[in-house]
């Protein structure tokens, strides 16, 4: 990955001027391709943009995380005609902006995209829309049938329609839910909370009577899409394109911070990454709540790697309300595709788009998420249903927290996680609390949102 | 011979370097210097290192690579010197050569793949010297990776894999000084730390220059490692901690190839000012 920097510290030689050389290599490629590019522009408004030149049966490249090859796979055996290669890379995850920066790199050398781009950030579509020639294809201009797109959960498409454009397709549906063990809370004679001020009460008393058995975690980047979403705290708004608004101090951000902070203080939630080994060994067994997105069903619990959880313990309640409030879910992810207005072979990237996100052979049968197309996903839940693995209402809770996602966070062109992981993570690991961090957290924010563009209100 | 030839041979000898140095080097420098003045095909003037300069991230990422290269060079000109003369003093000629040979393995791996490794000391739950780590009161990867820490761990990594080779070059240096000049000093009763440091080091002091100036045009441009434990630890070492990681996210994130050049230009003008204090301190250009 990003090979071009890979450079020792040992050799300075030129590398004083790395950066320019990269962009004088891409001017020279600017100035070779642009020749080529001048006759793309003809038949294009069948599909709603302006397309390449359609070229049948070339090979289309697609760019897939890990977790995502099954896909890939049962595409490809699925349809063994269509010429395609696969290439893996790792879907931006954690904020990394692997997916934008090498893009950018082709956008400079007027060649080399993709057609077809996982992305496991929410956050790319606001991205991906924009600028002079934006990457992602629109695709409910006429490339993509109308009937399909309705095909997806409502509001599922939200994060990647801006201005009544769809610029990618879910995979997925991440909302969040509160993780239970059913099997803990009847042996400590313990009921399921539903609202936060109960969460906070079993967290506290948990840590006092059974000390070591935790109820949540914020180690890991997306605990504010957890917390911050779930509790309906204005921290991440966006208006229109262009405008970005936080406001860390409203009473909910400062209310779920400070239960945040008590139960970090009792030691009922903990600050260790869910997926790190330690977090296994210190907490299998142990974990009698954990609020997080509907994927750590098979990430975490059903997981012979993970926390590999008995069948018939693991449940999952609805999302959290505040007292007297309506609940509402967060949302942690749930993967996009796009296709790349560059692709000459449109006919095979929505083929491939429509197999991923909607066929039983990939969405049913090996998607470890909910997912994002409707019958695949009442499918889905039945499958899960008859495994037996999960106990209580899971199917029907999962429905609920999926079409329940609060609309008041927005998906700005930055990740919220990458600000968090450097301004909030380190010094909360350190034993600031929380709710000091939050006027540092609403810097932070502001000034990201500033440099990519956004009109901070 | 005849001298024409020798001179004609010569022009041959470096013409494949001048060639690369000025199509990798001086073209790329002069592009980067016209791009850092210039806004969607405009003179702007010094616009676009005013915009640099004022964003949020420059202040911390010069602090970051400041604080870095004042640590990383004043060990490693330090330790460097001192392992170099107490392995020459060493009677013994296969313990001296495999204690050099052990000091450059580290230098052999490549950048990316000793900062890998790194992770997996400077994680307390995996490490091998986990009981170091837990010494310092850190329990967790995120505790290790603390803004307040980095400096030091860059520094080093970066010691890591690079004062081996300088401590051969060293040895190289220190067996350049005359036999002659060594046994005088000896007679006249010069022990080792006498001779080191009225002999020796004035010797030396040509190449401890030069080995500043190389160490500190790496040193600034600190990247490779920010960035691999940027991934690593998701985020929490932040994707804009140094200069060059900057310059990065202009180019490639934003699409400001504009600022990016600025800052490459910021660099280059710093460690050249730099570069020429240890030259003229040095005395690396005259000629003896």
């Amino acid at each position: 990955m990003l090979s071009v920097h890979r450079t020792a510290i040992t050799k300075p030689s030129q590398r004083l001027f790395l950066t320019a050389t990269v962009a004088a290599a891409a001017l020279a490629l600017t100035a070779c391709s642009s020749g080529g590019d001048a006759g793309d522009s003809g038949s294009t408004s069948e599909f709603g943009f302006a397309a390449a030149t359609q070229e049948d049966g070339s090979t289309i490249t697609v760019w897939v995380d890990a977790s995502r090859e099954p896909a890939a796979d049962a595409f490809i055996a699925a349809h063994p005609d269509t010429p395609i290669k696969v290439e893996t890379y790792d879907g931006g995850a954690n904020g990394s902006g692997s997916f934008q920066t090498k893009i950018t790199a082709f956008d400079q050398a007027g060649d080399g995209w993709p057609d077809v781009v996982f992305s496991t950030q929410n956050n790319d579509a606001a991205w991906a829309s924009q600028g002079e020639d934006p990457f992602a294809a629109q695709l409910n201009n006429g490339y993509v049938d109308q009937s399909f797109l309705d095909g997806f959960t409502e509001g599922a498409l939200a994060p990647v329609t801006i201005d009544d454009t769809v610029y990618g397709l879910r995979n997925d549906l991440a909302p969040t839910v509160t993780w239970y063990d059913q099997s803990l809370l009847d042996q400590f004679g313990y009921t399921l909370p539903t609202t936060w001020e109960e969460y906070e009460a079993l967290g506290l008393k948990v840590a006092a009577e059974h000390p070591g058995y935790i109820i949540g975690s914020v180690g890991d980047a997306w605990a504010p899409e957890v917390y911050f979403w779930g509790a309906q705290a204005p921290v991440n708004v966006v208006t229109g394109s262009d405008e970005f608004s936080t406001d860390t101090s409203d009473p909910k951000s400062v209310a779920i911070a400070e239960i945040i902070d008590n139960l970090i203080d009792a030691g009922s939630l903990v600050q260790d990454s869910v997926f790190s080994p330690d977090f296994v060994t210190k907490y299998t067994g142990k974990v009698l709540l954990l609020p997080g997105p509907v994927w750590f069903s098979g990430a975490l619990f059903q997981n012979a790697d993970s926390l590999n959880s008995a069948a018939g313990t693991i449940g999952a309640g609805l999302p959290l309300a505040w007292d007297g409030d309506e609940a509402v879910a967060g949302n942690v992810g749930g993967g996009t595709w796009f296709v790349s207005s560059h692709s000459k072979n449109l006919a095979a990237a929505k083929e491939f788009l429509e197999f991923v996100t909607s066929s039983d052979e990939y969405q049913v049968e090996l998607a470890p998420g909910l997912p994002a197309y409707t019958a695949a996903a009442d499918k889905w839940l039945v499958k899960q249903g008859e495994s037996n693995f999960f106990t209580g209402d899971f199917a029907p809770n999962l429905t609920t927290a999926a079409s329940s996602v609060w609309d008041g966070w927005g998906y700005p062109k930055f990740s919220q996680e990458s600000v968090w992981a450097k301004t909030v993570t380190p010094d909360l690991a350190s034993g600031t609390s929380l709710v000091d961090l939050l006027p540092a957290w609403q810097t932070a924010l502001e000034n990201e949102a500033q440099v990519n563009g956004y009109t901070v209100k | 011979m005849a001298t024409g030839q020798q001179a004609r041979m010569s022009y041959v000898f470096v013409s494949g370097y001048t060639v690369l140095a000025v199509a990798f080097g001086l073209v790329p420098t002069l592009y980067a210097l016209y791009l850092s003045v210039m806004r969607d095909g405009r003179f702007v003037g010094v616009d676009n290192f005013v915009r640099v300069v004022g964003d949020f991230r420059f202040l911390p990422a010069v602090q970051h690579v400041a604080l870095f290269v004042a640590i990383w060079l004043t060990c490693l000109l330090a330790f460097v010197v001192v392992l170099a003369l107490v392995v020459h003093s060493i009677g013994q000629r296969w313990l001296s050569s495999s204690i050099r040979f052990i000091y450059y393995i580290p230098g052999a791996l490549a950048g990316a793949s000793s900062v890998v490794l790194w992770l997996f000391l400077l994680d307390p739950t995996v490490s091998p010297v986990s009981a170091v780590l837990h010494l310092f009161g850190l329990e967790t990867f995120v505790q290790t990776v603390s803004p307040g820490n980095l400096p030091v761990i860059f520094a080093i990594i970066a010691f890591w894999t690079g004062a081996g080779g300088w401590i051969v070059v060293m040895y190289g240096a220190l067996n350049n000084i005359p036999r002659e000049v060594m046994e005088a000093a000896r007679i006249d009763g010069a022990g080792p730390i006498r001779t080191a440091r009225h002999i020796q080091l004035p010797m030396m002091r040509k190449w401890i220059s030069y080995m500043a100036i190389m160490s500190l045009a790496a040193g600034t441009q600190l990247f490779v490692e920010p960035r691999v434990l940027s991934q690593a630890s998701k985020g929490v070492v932040p994707i804009d901690y140094s200069l060059n990681q900057l310059a990065y996210l202009y180019a490639f994130k934003q699409n400001d190839n504009n600022g990016s050049a600025a800052i490459a230009v910021l660099l280059l003008v710093v460690s050249l000012a730099l570069s020429m204090f240890f030259v003229i301190k040095g005395g690396l250009f005259e000629r003896d």
